[in-house]
């Protein structure tokens, strides 16, 4: 990633983010609740899911195909889930999480390119 | 719902406002304006802010033509409440359903404007592959995009890649037609928020 964009977000924001536009603002202020604010799942759950690595299974499977294959996610996916111990409210942090983080992914590396086919966003354009 | 807490588990005004709800459009609350409402301090307030200002914020798009893109993003995640959803928003926004239609069928013949059809095949490629390159992004600004059409199309498609998997992962219900209707009415009406 050449960064710049859509800087991590797994850290508190701190600031305004240069040519940041209102609507990258917006999904910013989602990411940063969902990761670094209050919740029933630990801060560092919400971490792995959001970026669908270092999970242990069955809850990896399931936060695999919310980020990959989210047609193919089952109610015996979240039964599964359940079972081995997590809440239904923490499930519903994770599987945000998840789907906010793959649409950070996605939303990172299409500005990245429109940033390098307009000759904008040269390495070290943002701390 | 597949949670039972996104089923039962909001406090009594939200319960309240739902059979209000009920009550005047004739219809169930669809699931997707539930989810905003559990929790509202976890994910939805900011979910509605993001998803307003994507969708009905300053844009050279149209509302329709960002109805469009998120029924192109929808049906390139095989998201059927979220492809009923915007495609009759999408109808009722651009009062064309024949548009609406071709681009769902086959983009490359749809009568459509060049930037928007780049556009839309720019973001069904970043949705299926989950990358882009500055050569598709080359594509969509030779067709005619601007450099800020691009951005507002990838707010549009960050904004329904996370509702089409909470639709998939929480298990929203399918919608009557007769209840996809009055969701694009309201869409069009309050957006988003």
């Amino acid at each position: 990633m050449t960064g710049g964009h859509l800087p991590p977000v797994a850290n508190k924001t701190e600031g305004i983010v240069p040519d940041e536009d209102d609507k990258q603002a917006a999904f910013r202020a989602l990411a940063d609740r969902v990761l670094n604010g209050e919740g029933q799942a630990s801060a560092r759950q919400r971490a792995g899911a959001f970026r669908n690595h270092g999970l242990a299974p069955p809850l990896a499977a399931l936060i695999g195909k919310v980020a990959d294959r989210p047609a193919q996610v089952t109610r015996e996916d979240l039964a599964a889930a359940r079972a081995s111990g997590c809440t239904e409210d923490q499930l519903f942090e994770l599987v945000i999480c998840a789907a906010v983080g793959h649409s950070a992914r996605l939303y990172e590396a299409g500005l990245s390119a429109l940033a390098e086919a307009t000759g904008e966003g040269s390495p070290g354009h943002v701390a | 719902m597949w949670l039972d807490i996104l089923d039962r588990g909001y406090r009594p005004g939200t319960k309240l406002l739902f059979a209000l709800i009920r009550l005047l459009s004739g219809q169930p609350l669809p699931d997707a304006a539930k989810v905003v409402f559990y929790r509202p301090d976890f994910y939805g307030t900011r979910a509605k802010e993001f998803t307003h200002e994507a969708m009905r914020g300053p844009s050279a798009w149209s509302v329709g033509d960002r109805e469009l893109m998120a029924a192109y993003v929808s049906q390139v995640n095989e998201c059927a409440f979220c492809v009923g959803a915007h495609t009759a928003t999408a109808r009722q926004a651009c009062h064309d359903a024949s548009r609406v239609a071709a681009v769902l069928t086959d983009l490359d013949s749809a009568p459509i404007e060049e930037p928007l059809r780049a556009t839309l095949r720019m973001l069904g490629r970043l949705t299926r592959e989950g990358k882009a390159g500055a050569e598709d992004m080359r594509q969509v600004l030779a067709a005619g995009a601007s450099p800020e059409q691009v951005k507002d199309a990838l707010a549009v498609c960050a904004a329904f890649n996370v509702t089409n998997r909470l639709a998939d992962a929480f298990g929203f219900e399918r919608l009557t037609p007769q209840g996809y209707e009055a969701g694009a009415r309201h869409l069009l009406k309050r957006g988003y928020r």
